[in-house]
């Protein structure tokens, strides 16, 4: 497929085919779509983030002094519902994924268009829910909208919260349907599954947990309404309901959907590690059979978040158990990325940086995972900062960093143009050193008994707590420079050719950006998956 | 795929099939009703979902066309919904049913 | 470049059925109806929970759940699942008409297949109002005569909270088949093009399924020995 670089304003792509509102907003190729997700999940993520920084500007001093105890309630309510919900969970699915999936299989868009459209407004009408809901003063719950407090006592707009993660639920839901028929039924000819780049992998693990588990919440949460608006009692423990029963009815689905935050990181990693090594994956079959094993697994774990909520100590101790075996898939991965590196010629792009990230942060908060997962540990370090620490450095950590790593490794692919390189990995260092000063101290504070949820906390954790704000303060900074030179590059960034990283993979063979229907013939696949062996071509230096 | 236009070849179900597959449901419906006026003690629970789950089988294998159904994928999608609810329902139970263990 | 993929042609009469981005007709119908058994299973995980509910409540509150039952209408229970059956076999008829391109015999068995489904909603009706005026919505509103009142109106609940999204997934089911109904009278399905149908009623299926197991958990409890 030789085509010479024309710059990208003259080719015909999905970007200029057609113009105005209405192209965007009735649109079903799968690319337009993930940027509708883009720029969704992006509005999201700063509303997010906004409450993140007040909670960290709260934390800053031992006493209440910003905000009011209440107000503080909602705002790591808010927080964690918006950043769940509306950006971690559609973050790499929504967008890198159905921006990729099609052409990475050889498809010219996803089996269910239409469908892929239809998801967006849901999680479009989830978040103009989840907005009025904050705008109306907001949840107090925590994101976990544990009974009997959310259905019988909290004087907050539960109701809409609950609906608002429902629909959000079903947009989820959806893509991840359209994933596994797409994955299924459109690969292009000779695209067998054992030539699937492992990025596809990740997302149709993903997709089976969507598809799995996201019903049991939403079914969770309308029982939740139905006790608040109608009093059912159905997890009111003064009329003989079970609030345990809602804690498993709901981490059967929460805890998995870590693993829906988690897998399309590694699925990401994956690519950008095996391209800027210019390797082969090492032991690509167990790195996508060890995707499978890891959303399976995820199910059967879940009542470790209750061990100290009153679970039978003999179910507590199979969880447990249970718990441990998701390490083991897991540590493959982490094996595999440092095989592939192993002897391979590395070198140190953006996307690299992002995956170097990656992979050390996830291994941090997975391995912290594992004095979660035991019994005796977890009585000691449940409900404190130490958990915050833990999930933040995977959903932070792991799945933020890949996201953005991914962003910028298929940002040529995305918009024709290249990002500037050092200001990349200038916002990659920035990110790496604010996240780990804001992170890394909860640990500790965590260690030392600091319990979540409080707006006020002893003198003693001071230190500890403004070392941690200062940290968000930088990490806020990564955050934002990324989004401005991505704008920049729109606009001024150096064209870029179809296969800037000289990356195997199919999506690198078709034009930047590449045109509305993807491939200009369908087409038929002879290699394996990272054969870079037989790439010829050098990659170049940005 | 057979056929210039490119149509699956449907498997066309005779009629006599479907009626006969509806009076089973009717018989069991019938059956179950009757059963569960009868003592049967701790079995009822029992006899009742496995009557129950019968009538499903005949529904998805017949009604839903799974016995015609030539995708080995439909029976893994399906085997995998049941196996999913079945994860929940067990290790739910795990907890309750070993509540009041000393 | 080292690979370079080659071009695949199809010699294929153009169904105007068939949208621009799968490459033949065959893969249309199988991504639909693989589309349509994954959004199945995700029925089976949704109502799921409210089973498990169902399931841990019961094994807690055998009795109340037995006196409960007692409460249901037994024959209105019966005559809807009589229903539920016979609007399964036509809706399985309708689909093998639309197979064999059989137009009248399609919207005829379509629409009557809407019937039995009003019939059920109906009979539904005249229950749920039952229930209401006799207090059994729990609620401030719940009363109910007899021992242990407080796990009867869990037993309620789960009675209203899974007939209920049963009965919504009928209504919107009555919906669809209207709307396939309509679209069969313009002679829009036919041997070659009867997936919307086929999917349709595999959802139609799934939900008469649900209520085979409602119907022993709900109105069959055993009354005659203790759980």
């Amino acid at each position: 497929m030789a085509t010479s670089p024309t710059p990208a304003a003259e080719r015909e792509n999905y970007l200029n085919t057609e113009y105005g509102i209405r192209s965007w907003l009735l649109t079903t190729d799968h690319k337009r779509i993930a940027l509708l997700y883009l720029l969704l999940i992006t509005f999201f993520f700063f509303i997010g983030g906004f409450f993140a920084l007040l909670i960290r500007l709260e934390l800053l001093t031992p006493a209440g002094d910003l905000v009011q105890a209440d107000t503080y309630n909602k705002l790591f309510t808010m927080h964690g519902q918006v950043m769940v919900f509306f950006f971690l969970i559609p973050a790499i699915p929504a967008v890198l994924g159905n921006f990729l999936i099609p052409i990475m299989i050889g498809a010219k868009d996803l089996a269910f268009p239409r469908i892929n459209l239809f998801s967006w407004y849901l999680l479009v009408i989830g978040g103009l829910l989840m907005m009025y809901t904050i705008l109306t003063g907001g949840a107090d719950t925590g994101w976990t909208f544990y009974p009997p407090f959310s259905t019988a006592f909290a004087k907050s707009q539960v109701v809409t919260a609950a609906l608002a993660i429902f629909v959000a639920g079903f947009s989820s839901i959806l893509t991840g349907l359209n994933f596994i028929v797409t994955i299924h039924r459109m690969r292009a000819p000779g695209m067998t599954w054992s030539r699937l780049p492992l990025f596809v992998w990740a997302n149709y693990a993903t997709s089976i947990i969507q598809v799995l588990g996201t019903p049991v919440l939403a079914i969770t949460l309308m029982l939740v309404a139905l006790d608040r608006l109608f009093a059912f009692g159905i997890f009111d423990p003064q009329r003989g309901g079970d609030p345990l029963l809602f804690q498993h009815l709901f981490w059967f689905y929460s805890h998995p959907a870590v693993y829906i935050m988690i897998l399309p990181g590694m699925g990401v990693v994956s690519e950008v590690v095996s391209c800027f090594s210019r390797k082969r994956i090492f032991g690509y079959k167990f790195m996508a059979l060890a995707l499978i094993a890891i959303a399976v697994l995820g199910f059967l774990v879940w009542a470790h978040h209750m061990f100290v909520a009153g679970i039978s100590l003999y179910a507590a101790l199979v969880f447990s158990l249970l718990s441990y075996l998701v390490a083991v898939p897991s540590a493959i991965k982490v094996f595999n990325w440092t095989a592939t590196m192993y002897k391979g010629s590395i070198s140190y792009a953006t996307p690299m940086l992002y995956a170097f990230g990656f992979i050390g942060l996830f291994t941090m908060g997975g391995l912290t995972g594992l004095f979660l997962a035991a019994l005796g540990v977890d009585v000691h370090v449940t409900d404190t900062y130490f958990v915050i620490a833990h999930f933040h450095y995977i959903m932070v950590g792991g799945m933020v960093m890949a996201y953005i790593g991914g962003l910028h490794f298929w940002w040529p692919k995305i918009s024709g143009r290249m990002y500037p390189e050092a200001w990349g990995k200038l916002a990659a260092l920035i990110i790496f050193v604010g996240f780990n000063l804001t992170f890394f101290p909860q640990f500790v504070l965590g260690y030392l008994g600091m319990p979540r949820r409080y707006w006020q906390y002893s003198p003693e954790f001071q230190v500890l707590n403004v070392l941690s704000t200062a940290g968000a303060t930088i990490l806020a900074v990564g955050y934002v420079l990324p989004m401005v030179y991505f704008l920049w590059s729109m606009r001024y960034g150096k064209v870029a050719d179809e296969n800037p990283w000289g990356a195997a993979g199919l999506e690198w063979m078709t034009a930047s950006p590449p045109p509305t229907f993807n491939f200009d013939e369908t087409p038929v696949v002879t290699w394996e998956a990272y054969d870079y062996a037989n790439l010829k071509e050098v990659p170049v230096e940005p | 795929m057979v056929g210039e236009r490119g149509i699956m070849s449907a498997h066309v179900v005779p009629k006599k099939t479907y009626i006969a597959v509806w009076i089973t449901l009717m018989i069991l419906t019938v059956v179950t009703a009757a059963v569960s006026r009868i003592d049967l003690g701790k079995v009822s629970a029992i006899v009742a979902l496995t009557i129950a789950t019968g009538k499903a089988l005949l529904v998805v294998l017949f009604f839903m066309g799974v016995k015609y159904i030539g995708q080995k994928m439909t029976i893994v999608v399906i085997v995998a919904g049941i196996f999913w609810l079945a994860i929940l329902m067990v290790l739910s139970m795990a907890d309750y049913g070993t509540r009041l263990w000393s | 470049m080292s690979h370079s993929p080659a071009v695949v042609t199809h010699d294929q009469v153009h169904n105007p059925a068939l949208q621009h981005h799968f490459a033949t007709m065959e893969q249309q119908q199988e991504a639909s109806t693989m589309g349509m058994w994954v959004f199945l299973i995700t029925e089976i995980m949704f109502f799921g929970g409210m089973f498990t509910a169902y399931m841990v409540y019961r094994y807690m509150y055998y009795q109340a759940f037995v006196a409960g039952s007692e409460k249901m209408d037994f024959w209105w229970g019966t005559i809807n699942t009589v229903v539920l059956i016979c609007s399964s076999l036509t809706m399985a008829l309708a689909v093998r008409s639309s197979q064999i391109g059989q137009r009248k015999a399609l919207v005829v068995l379509l629409i009557i297949t809407m019937l039995f489904g009003c019939v059920f909603m109906g009979i539904k009706a005249i229950e749920y109002t039952g229930h209401w005026k006799e207090h059994q919505f729990p609620g401030t509103n719940f009363h109910f005569e007899g021992p242990d009142p407080q796990h009867v109106e869990i037993f309620f609940s789960l009675y209203w909270a899974m007939t209920g999204f049963h009965a919504l997934h009928m209504l919107i089911g009555i919906i669809i088949v209207g709307v396939i109904a309509f679209y069969s009278w313009r002679g829009k399905y036919g041997p070659d093009y009867y997936n919307p149908v086929e999917n349709v009623g595999l959802y139609w299926h799934f939900v008469d399924m649900v209520w085979i197991y409602l119907y022993p958990l709900l109105y069959l409890i055993s009354h005659k020995h203790g759980g």
